[in-house]
C-alpha cells in the first residue's frame, strides 16, 4: 500500500498563562506529545482515546488549522508544516475535514448548494456555473441527498442529513484524505450507522483515506483497519484492528476495551472489567515517565523514572510500554 | 451494505415529496416573524408617516419657518388662520416648527447612528476577528473613552469649535459606538469560534472571503437590533443637549429646542410643551417597538 500522510514526531503545544497575577508565567500545553503514524492510500486509521487525550487537536494539525510546534507532516513526501500560507491553501484541496456537530459546521445563512459550492470556487476561481451546479448534483446523489434540495437551509435538514452536506461539502474537491471529528458522535445510534456506512461507501468508490477520531470502539472497530491509541497527547499503542481487538497489549487499550459492553449478558458477566480509576491527569503538568502511570495496574518504579520508547514488533504492532510483555 | 441501499432509498422517497420545494433562509423567517408582529409593523407605519410629514408637513401650512407674526403671539391651536397647532410666542406657526423639528431630530438620530455603525463595526469586527493583544488593545482604549462623561466631551467640542449641527453629529456618533463595537466584537468573537469557520478555512476560502461570507452576516443580526435602539437613544440626547443649550442654534430647530422653549411658557401656553414631547414619546415607542420586533424576530433560540 502507497503511504500517503507521513506523520513524524508531531507537538503541538499551547502557550498557557499561570500563576498569579504578578508572577505570572508561561507554561505549554502539550495537547499532542511526539505522535508518529502513517496513512496509506485507500486506508482508514482509528485515531481512539478519551476526550481531552488531544485527537482533535492532532487532526487539526496534521491540516495545518493548528501550527504543530515541532515534527513533520508529509504529504506525499513534502512537509506541510514548512508550506507557506498561500501555497498550503491550495493544497487543502487534498485533505478535508468533517466536524463533530453537523449543524454548527455549516453556516445557517447559506444554502446547501452554497455550501457545498463554497469550496469549488475557493480552489478554482474559474470554474463555471454549470460545471459547479453538475458537481453539486453529483456529489449530492453520491452521499443520499436529492439535488433538488440543493436550494434549502440547513437548519431544514435532520442531524443526519446535516452530516450528509458536511460531507458533500468535503467530498466536492474529490480529495484524497478526510478526517473525521468524532462524525457521529452527536448522532442518533441507528443514523450512525447510516453515516458509517455512507463513509465506508465513499472510502471503497473513491480510493479515499480516512483518519477517523472517535471516543467510539464499536464504531472504530467496524470502519478501520488500523487504530491508534493515544493517551494525553502520547501514542500508547497502534495496531491492526484485528490484532489490537483480539489482543491488546498495553494496559490502556486493555481498560479501553474491556470496558466495551458486549451484547451478550452471560459473556458480558464473565468478561470482568479493568476499571479505569481516576481522572485524566492535566496535560499542563503530566506525570514523569510513562504518563499512564497514576492510572496502570501494571506500573512499577521504572514507569515513574522512564519514558516508554515505542517499540516495534515483527507485524507491525507498535506498543509504549515498558512491561507489555508481563 | 444492502441493508444500507434499502434504507437510504426509503429515506429519499419519503423526502422526495417535500423536496421540490425551496428553502426558506434564515431573513425571510424573520421577516416573516416580524411581519406578524403587530406592534412593530405599527411602529413602522407610524414612523414612516412621521418621517412623510418631516418632508411635506411645512409646506402644507401657509406660513414659513421664518414668519414672525406680532399679530398671532401664543395663540392656541385652532382652526382659524391656519394656525392649527397654535403659535410660539414669537407668533411661529407650531405645525411649521414641529415639522421641521422632526426633520432635524430625526436627521440627527439616523446620521449620528450610521457614524456609530460605521465605526462600531469595523473597530469591534477588526478587535473581534484578530483577538489576542490587539484585541486587547483596542478594547482597553473603549474603555479608557468609556470613562468620559458625554457631556464634558460635548461641551469642549463647542467651545472649542463654536456650535453647529454638524458638530452635534459627530460628537454623539463619536461617542456611541462605544458599545456597538463592543456588541460587534462579542459577537464576531462568538461567530469566530463555529465550526463552519473552520471548515471554510479548511476547504482553502481565503480570510476576506470567510469575513465577508461567514462572519458578517451571522453578526449583523443583533447589530440590526441595537441600531433601531441607537435611533431613539440618539434624538433624546440631542434634545438634552438642545435643551442645554448645546445643541442646534436658531432658527433651525429640533423637538429638544422646542421642548426647552416649551417648558419656559408651560402656564400661558402648555402647547408649545406638549406637541413637541407628545411627538418625540411617539418616534421613541416607534422605535422601540420596531428594535423589539427585531429582536423576537432575529433571536436564534426562538428558531
Ligand atoms: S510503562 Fe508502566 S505505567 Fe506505562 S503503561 Fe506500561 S506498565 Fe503501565
Amino acid at each position: 500500500m502507497k503511504t500517503v500522510l507521513k506523520v513524524e514526531n508531531l507537538k503541538v503545544h499551547f502557550p498557557i498563562k499561570a500563576g498569579g497575577f504578578l508572577n505570572s508565567k508561561i507554561i505549554p500545553l502539550r495537547a499532542v506529545d511526539g505522535v508518529s503514524f502513517e496513512v496509506g492510500a485507500g486506508e482508514c486509521l482509528g485515531v481512539v482515546g478519551e476526550s481531552g487525550c488531544g485527537k482533535s487537536t492532532l487532526g487539526r494539525a496534521v491540516l495545518q488549522l493548528i501550527k504543530p510546534t515541532d515534527g513533520k507532516v508529509l504529504w506525499l513526501g513534502e512537509n506541510l508544516c514548512d508550506l507557506p500560507r498561500e501555497q498550503m491553501r491550495q493544497k487543502r484541496s487534498n485533505l478535508q475535514l468533517v466536524f463533530q456537530d453537523p449543524l454548527s459546521s455549516l453556516n445557517p445563512r447559506l444554502t446547501v448548494a452554497e455550501i457545498i459550492r463554497e469550496p469549488l470556487y475557493a480552489t478554482d476561481p474559474t470554474i463555471g456555473r454549470e460545471d459547479a451546479d453538475q458537481r453539486i448534483d453529483e456529489i449530492m446523489k453520491a452521499v443520499g441527498l436529492l439535488p433538488e434540495m440543493r436550494n434549502r437551509y440547513p437548519h431544514e435538514f435532520s442531524g443526519g442529513q446535516c452530516q450528509r452536506i458536511a460531507i458533500a461539502r468535503a467530498m466536492v474537491l474529490k480529495p484524497k484524505l478526510i478526517i473525521c471529528d468524532e462524525p457521529v458522535s452527536s448522532l442518533d445510534v441507528s443514523i450512525q450507522a447510516q453515516i458509517i456506512n455512507l463513509l465506508r461507501r465513499l472510502q471503497k468508490e473513491y480510493g479515499l483515506s480516512l483518519i477517523f477520531i472517535s471516543h467510539d470502539l464499536s464504531v472504530v472497530r467496524h470502519l478501520c483497519h488500523r487504530v491508534m491509541v493515544l493517551y494525553l497527547g502520547r501514542m500508547m499503542e497502534l495496531a491492526d484492528r484485528d490484532s489490537l481487538f483480539a489482543k491488546p497489549l498495553h494496559p490502556y487499550t486493555q481498560a479501553l476495551i474491556s470496558a466495551v459492553p458486549i451484547p451478550d449478558p452471560a459473556k458480558e458477566r464473565a468478561k470482568g472489567t479493568l476499571i479505569l480509576s481516576g481522572d485524566l491527569p492535566s496535560p499542563l503538568n503530566p506525570p514523569s515517565g510513562c504518563v499512564f502511570r497514576t492510572r496502570c495496574l501494571k506500573a512499577t518504579p521504572k514507569c515513574i523514572k522512564e519514558v516508554p520508547t515505542v517499540e516495534v514488533l515483527e507485524n507491525g504492532h507498535q506498543i509504549a510500554c515498558h512491561h507489555w510483555l508481563k | 451494505m444492502a441493508l444500507f441501499q434499502a434504507q437510504s432509498d426509503a429515506q429519499l422517497a419519503l423526502m422526495d415529496a417535500a423536496a421540490r420545494l425551496q428553502g426558506r433562509s434564515l431573513w425571510q423567517d424573520a421577516l416573516e416573524r416580524f411581519k406578524s408582529n403587530k406592534a412593530a409593523m405599527g411602529g413602522v407605519i407610524v414612523l414612516c408617516l412621521i418621517g412623510f410629514m418631516s418632508v411635506v408637513g411645512p409646506m402644507m401650512s401657509p406660513y414659513r419657518l421664518e414668519d414672525l407674526s406680532w399679530e398671532a403671539i401664543s395663540i392656541a391651536p385652532t382652526m382659524d388662520n391656519s394656525h392649527w397647532l397654535g403659535t410660539d410666542d414669537t407668533g411661529r406657526d407650531m405645525w411649521v416648527l414641529t415639522w421641521m423639528g422632526a426633520r432635524v431630530s430625526l436627521t440627527i438620530g439616523i446620521m449620528t447612528t450610521i457614524i456609530a455603525l460605521l465605526i462600531g463595526v469595523a473597530y469591534g469586527a477588526t478587535a473581534g476577528y484578530v483577538g489576542g493583544r490587539t484585541d486587547n488593545f483596542m478594547m482597553r482604549f473603549v474603555d479608557v473613552l468609556y470613562a468620559l462623561p458625554l457631556l464634558f466631551f460635548i461641551i469642549i467640542l463647542v467651545t472649542v469649535f463654536g456650535r453647529n449641527i454638524y458638530l452635534v453629529f459627530v460628537a454623539i456618533g463619536c461617542v456611541e459606538w462605544l458599545t456597538m463595537a463592543r456588541i460587534v466584537r462579542g459577537q464576531t468573537l462568538s461567530i469566530k469560534r463555529k465550526e463552519y469557520i473552520e471548515a471554510a478555512l479548511a476547504s482553502g476560502v481565503k480570510t476576506g472571503t470567510v469575513i465577508r461570507r461567514h462572519v458578517i452576516p451571522n453578526v449583523i443580526g443583533p447589530v440590526i437590533v441595537y441600531v433601531t435602539l441607537l435611533v431613539p437613544t440618539n434624538i433624546l440626547v440631542e434634545s438634552y443637549l438642545s435643551f442645554l443649550g448645546l445643541g442646534v442654534q436658531e432658527p433651525l430647530t429640533s423637538w429638544g429646542v422646542l421642548i426647552s422653549r416649551g417648558a419656559n411658557s408651560l402656564e400661558t401656553a402648555p402647547w408649545l410643551l406638549i406637541i413637541p414631547a407628545i411627538c418625540l414619546a411617539i418616534t421613541m415607542f416607534c422605535f422601540n417597538f420596531i428594535g423589539d420586533g427585531l429582536r423576537d424576530a432575529l433571536d436564534p433560540k426562538d428558531r
